[in-house]
Formats: C-alpha cells, sequence, structure tokens
C-alpha cells in the first residue's frame, strides 16, 4: 500500500475547511485522477505538479495515481492545492520522512520549474488552519508578510520546492529573518487642508467619521465633492490590529493586496464606477464567491459618485449591508458571508447638467428632468443615509483666502476623542457607535435634553420631520455633542444636526 | 510509408527483443506463452500467457530503447487499454475459451545502449 497525505486549506468565501489530501499510488496504467470537486484551475495542478516534481529531480510515479481531496462534498477551487498534493505524492513514495510533514497546512501553486508561488487568501487559509488545530504552515514566500500577521503559528515561507524538500528531509532552512510587524500607516497624499472652504461640507464629514453616518454630497461639479471623500479615510480613527486583519482577509481573498499593504492601518476607500454592476457592488461570481466593493470597503469609506447614474438596482442592493454590516451572497455552489461595515460616502449633481444650484442660473435642465434624476436615489436608500449635505460652488471669498484649512491629523485627532467619549458612554451597550443607537433607546436612556427635544417636536408638528427623520437628528446631535464635547446634546447642537439632514427629501 | 521502412525495421527488432525478454520472464514465472503477436484486424496481441492457476494473460509488450518520449507505457491511453480488452475477449472466443478467468498485463522493456535490459511488468491494469 502506498499512500501519502498532507494537510490543506479550502476556502469557501472567509470561511475554510481543513482539507485532507491523500494519495494512493497503485499499480496500473500510468494514469491521474483527482477526486473532490475541483474546479479548472485545480484539475490542472496535475501538469504543474508534474513539470515541477520532475524539474526538481523528483520521481514521478508511472502508476495509477489516484488524488483525493475530503471532504469530498466541498467544492475546491484555485492553485493553492499544488503543493499539498505534490508533498502527498512525494510522501507517497517514502521521498520523505513522514513526520515532519504531519500536522501541518501547505499552501502554494507550483511554477513549472519548482518555483513556489503565490495564491490569494493565505491570511483566512491560516486562521481556519489555526481554528483546526494546526499550528505549522508553509506558505508562499511571496505571502510572507500576509503569513506573519498569523503569529499564533510557526509560519514557514519557502519561495522553491527544492528548498521545502530539503527542510523535510534534513530539518534545514534558511532562518528567515523575524520581520517586525508594526502596523504601517501610509501617510497619504490627500490632506484635508487642500480642501479650500466648505466648512459645511467639511464639518459634516467630521459628525460622519465620529459616528459612523453615512453621507451625501450635493453639489455642482468642481465644488470639492470627491476630494472631500477622498479624504474621509484619512480622517477616520486608524484601524485595531484586530480590525486590519480582518480588512486584510477580506482584500486578500479578492486578491487586492498588491495594492493595500496587508498591514495597513488606515481604513480602506472604495471607489467603484458608477457603471458597476450588483454583483461588483456586493460581490459574487460564478465559481468564487469573490466579496464586492461593499465588503472590500469594510471598516473604511465606500465612495459612491454620481451616484444617480448608477444602475437601478446596484444602490439598493446595498441597503442590506447597511442595516446588517454583512452582506450573504448565495449561489448554487454555496452561500457565503462576508462583513460589510463601511460608511456610505454618495456623490451627485443637483440635476443632469449639474448647474441647478445656487440660483440655478445657467441650469437648462427642465423640472421634470431634475425631479427624475434625483429619483434614482430611492426613498428606502435615502432613509439609511443621515447626512444630507448640499456644497455650493465656490465663491470666490474662499478661494482668495490665503489660509490653509485644518490637516487631516488635526480632525483625525477630534475623532478618535469624540469616538472615545462614545465608546465609554455605550460600554454597557451592544453598540459603538451614535449612528447604531436603536429608537427606542434614544426614547429612554439617549434622549436629549427638554429644549432639544422641543426643538425637534415643534419641527414635527410643522411637517417638516417624520418620526424616522427626528431620530436620525437625534443620532447626528449626539455625534456633534461627542465632537464639541458636551455630555448631552445641547440645543445648538441639535439645531446643527437639523441641518445637516436637511437635503431633497 | 515506405519512407518509413528503415526505421520501422528498426523498431520491429527492437520490438522483438523486447517481447523475448517479456516471455522469457513469463516462463521464468511459472506460466506458459500459449500464442504470440495474435492479428487480427483490430490490432494485435503481443503474448498470451496461461497462468499457473488456469487464468490467461494477455500481455502488451512496450519497448523502447530511450526514455526521451516518456515512460513507455504512458503510451498506452485508456482508448487502447480498451481495445486490448475487446482484442482479448476475441482471442478467447476464436480458441473456444470464452468463460475462462483472465487478465490484461502490461510489460515496460526499456533497453540501454549496452544492451541491459529492465522489465516493468504491471499486472492487471484494467
Amino acid at each position: 500500500m502506498t499512500l501519502g497525505q498532507s494537510l490543506s486549506i479550502a476556502l469557501l468565501g472567509l470561511e475554510g475547511h481543513l482539507v485532507t489530501v491523500e494519495v494512493d499510488i497503485a499499480d496500473g496504467l500510468p494514469a491521474y485522477v483527482l477526486l473532490g470537486l475541483p474546479d479548472a484551475a485545480l484539475t490542472e495542478s496535475r501538469d504543474r505538479v508534474r513539470s515541477a516534481m520532475v524539474n526538481c529531480t523528483e520521481n514521478w510515479p508511472n502508476r495509477k495515481v489516484t488524488v483525493s481531496l475530503s471532504p469530498a462534498w466541498l467544492p475546491k477551487s484555485g492553485s493553492s492545492f499544488d503543493l499539498p498534493i505534490a508533498i502527498a505524492l512525494l510522501a507517497a513514495q517514502r521521498a520523505i520522512p513522514i513526520e515532519r510533514s504531519q500536522d501541518v497546512v501547505y499552501l502554494g501553486e507550483l511554477a513549472l520549474d519548482g518555483h513556489i508561488r503565490g495564491v490569494r487568501g493565505i491570511l483566512p487559509s491560516l486562521i481556519a488552519a489555526y481554528k483546526s488545530g494546526v499550528r505549522t504552515a508553509v506558505v508562499p514566500w511571496a505571502n510572507r508578510v500576509e503569513a506573519q500577521l498569523m503569529c499564533e503559528m510557526t509560519i514557514i515561507p519557502m519561495g522553491h520546492l527544492n528548498a521545502l524538500l530539503r527542510w523535510l528531509r534534513t530539518g534545514e532552512r534558511e532562518e528567515n529573518l523575524e520581520i517586525e510587524l508594526p502596523l504601517q500607516s501610509s501617510e497619504g497624499n490627500v490632506d484635508f487642508s487642500d480642501v479650500v472652504g466648505q466648512e459645511k461640507a467639511r464639518y459634516a464629514a467630521e459628525v460622519a467619521a465620529v459616528g459612523g453616518h453615512h453621507l451625501l454630497l450635493m453639489g455642482p461639479p468642481g465644488a470639492g465633492k470627491t476630494m472631500i471623500a477622498q479624504r474621509l479615510p484619512g480622517i477616520l480613527p486608524r484601524l485595531t490590529r484586530e480590525e486590519s486583519l480582518e480588512v486584510t482577509a477580506i482584500h486578500s481573498i479578492a486578491g487586492g493586496l498588491s495594492t493595500r499593504s496587508p498591514l495597513a492601518s488606515d481604513a480602506p476607500y472604495v471607489a467603484p464606477h458608477h457603471s458597476a454592476t450588483r454583483v461588483a457592488m456586493v460581490g459574487g461570481g460564478s465559481h468564487t464567491l469573490k466579496p464586492g466593493a461593499c465588503s472590500l470597503a469594510h471598516r473604511g469609506v465606500l465612495f459612491v459618485d454620481e451616484a444617480p447614474e448608477c444602475d437601478s438596482g446596484v444602490l439598493d442592493s446595498l441597503r442590506q449591508p447597511l442595516e446588517s454590516g454583512s452582506i450573504t451572497i448565495a449561489r448554487a455552489i454555496g452561500s457565503v458571508s462576508y462583513p460589510a461595515r463601511f460608511l456610505l460616502v454618495l456623490a451627485a449633481n443637483p440635476c443632469p447638467c449639474g448647474k441647478f444650484s445656487g440660483r440655478g442660473r445657467n441650469c437648462i435642465c427642465t423640472s421634470q428632468q431634475v425631479r427624475r434624476y434625483l429619483s434614482k436615489l430611492s426613498g428606502p436608500l435615502m432613509d439609511r443615509i443621515d447626512l444630507r449635505v448640499e456644497i455650493d460652488p465656490l465663491s470666490r471669498v474662499e478661494l482668495s483666502r490665503p489660509e490653509m484649512g485644518e490637516t487631516s491629523a488635526a480632525i483625525r485627532k477630534r475623532v478618535e476623542s469624540a469616538r472615545e467619549a462614545a465608546a465609554q458612554r455605550f460600554l454597557r451597550e451592544p453598540w459603538s457607535l451614535n449612528s447604531e443607537i436603536p429608537s427606542r433607546a434614544l426614547r429612554t436612556s439617549f434622549s436629549l435634553d427638554r429644549l432639544a427635544m422641543n426643538f425637534l417636536h415643534s419641527e414635527l408638528d410643522r411637517e417638516l420631520l417624520t418620526a424616522r427623520g427626528l431620530h436620525k437628528v437625534m443620532r447626528i446631535a449626539w455625534s456633534i455633542a461627542d465632537l464639541s464635547g458636551h455630555v448631552r446634546p445641547s440645543v445648538e447642537d441639535t439645531q446643527l444636526a437639523y441641518s445637516l439632514r436637511g437635503g431633497p427629501r | 510509408m515506405a519512407l518509413n521502412k528503415q526505421p520501422r525495421s528498426k523498431n520491429r527488432i527492437v520490438g522483438d527483443f523486447g517481447e523475448n525478454a517479456v516471455a522469457d520472464f513469463i516462463r521464468a514465472n511459472g506460466a506458459v506463452i500459449v500464442d504470440r503477436n495474435w492479428r487480427i484486424k483490430e490490432g494485435e496481441i503481443d503474448l498470451v500467457a496461461r497462468l499457473a492457476d488456469g487464468r490467461y494473460a494477455f500481455v502488451e509488450v512496450k519497448t523502447r530503447t530511450s526514455s526521451a518520449f516518456g515512460h513507455p507505457l504512458e503510451s498506452i491511453n485508456s482508448k487502447k487499454a480498451h481495445r486490448l480488452q475487446r482484442l482479448a475477449l476475441a482471442w478467447l472466443a476464436t480458441h473456444q475459451a470464452l468463460g475462462h478467468d483472465y487478465r490484461i498485463d502490461c510489460a515496460a522493456v526499456i533497453v540501454a545502449r549496452d544492451g541491459g535490459l529492465s522489465i516493468e511488468y504491471r499486472k492487471s491494469v484494467l
């Protein structure tokens, strides 16, 4: 009996399963059978593994080779099984000692010359391996930084099959330098001091960052909507280690770690074009269910420019993740959940021609066009957007003002202390952001003082505010109070909140 | 075909050499060769042996002088293996031996430059 086995991980979304790769070499005509629901890339592994092994002067068994990836019912995809298959094959031939390859998870794609290439989804795979009780992992050299994030495990980065085999046989390996893992913060080249004027929008962005309120910026082209949205991640609090791991895991699956450092502590910023499809927005795909823009923006900012230009349904598909903070994608091959707790920023022109603001002097749109344009932003979606700010075109006074605006660093400091105040207040509550205060709590323990409520109730009586809108204003008022250091929102805070709530509906 | 005449005859010699070697190998293992190069329209069986336990073994022999074109047995794909199966049944039918237990074997012979050879014998490959 010539059997060999090794361990690997199959990913379904962010969830990993421990997979046992078993190889049986039987007498019979040379053949290679791969079992366990492989996809196309995995079926091709045979030729990669074979070439890599032969080119590393290992013996390829000219017999009937049966490779089984169990659990058999789990669909497996991708090229990361090349390495475990090669190891199991060599173990079956007794070409490597069994002891050292046991209880080790292998991940990696093989190049034809035996190099081990990087793969997607290393971090979530390692997390799954750790949960299954495996404490050692061999990963591609190219993924070593990402893998080192899983510092609870012994990570063995390998660049070539030969080096790996030498380690398995003799225990020798190039001592990999323990990489120091400080959370990196890229000094962004965008800063809030670049934004000229627009005091109201700047303040709205600050409030959004404090309370996690979603934001709609409406204004003519060139007023600075995109500039403000781009600078919003720079004033969000830095990610903690756990949050950074979470974000890295999602980006790892999407294969986006080439643009984002695995250890980045900056909130991600994702700005899909308005031609994005629903699948691009929420995730999906036919073979592997990849995370969409809203999951890539997890713990960061999702910015949709020209929001009314989006195809119908695309923006509305964001309603579920906005509500629950996660998105579940169901397809025939299974259903996966990705976290999607993002700050939504929408930008819109006031009308198709973009000039219907201020005095609207040069606007050429008919009133019907304007109405139709803005009605693309559906009621239920707008309902979830707390802050609706109109941006006016820059005036000559603002443009000629010599002094720069506040820097992102200064604003972030304020945001962080405001969030700290909120966190203290919500210590015993299941939520942590002002935008998440449930309505029941707003009526009881997180109510405003009498004067502020009187103001809101009079607006309600004049039918300028709905009951739901009233709660939204209260949540914003709490964020403003946190920013200005008040224990409880004052009347002024509430009135300011009411003005930020404004907007088209 | 005419162009191939020279290499064919060389291959023929190599092939016969390999088949003889395998026949010796089979005899040495206590079986009797009952037929060689049995040929019908569909193809050819290299060796038919009667094993000690009464079963028939149909043997396909592949001889190579180098492994430049891969392992000899790799040239037997499943289509070819199934043809061997049909040929075996045809042989049994023509020799009034249908119903006998049988198996299909393959042998790979690699002939080295110095005349040394190695035989790899696989039993019951189907």
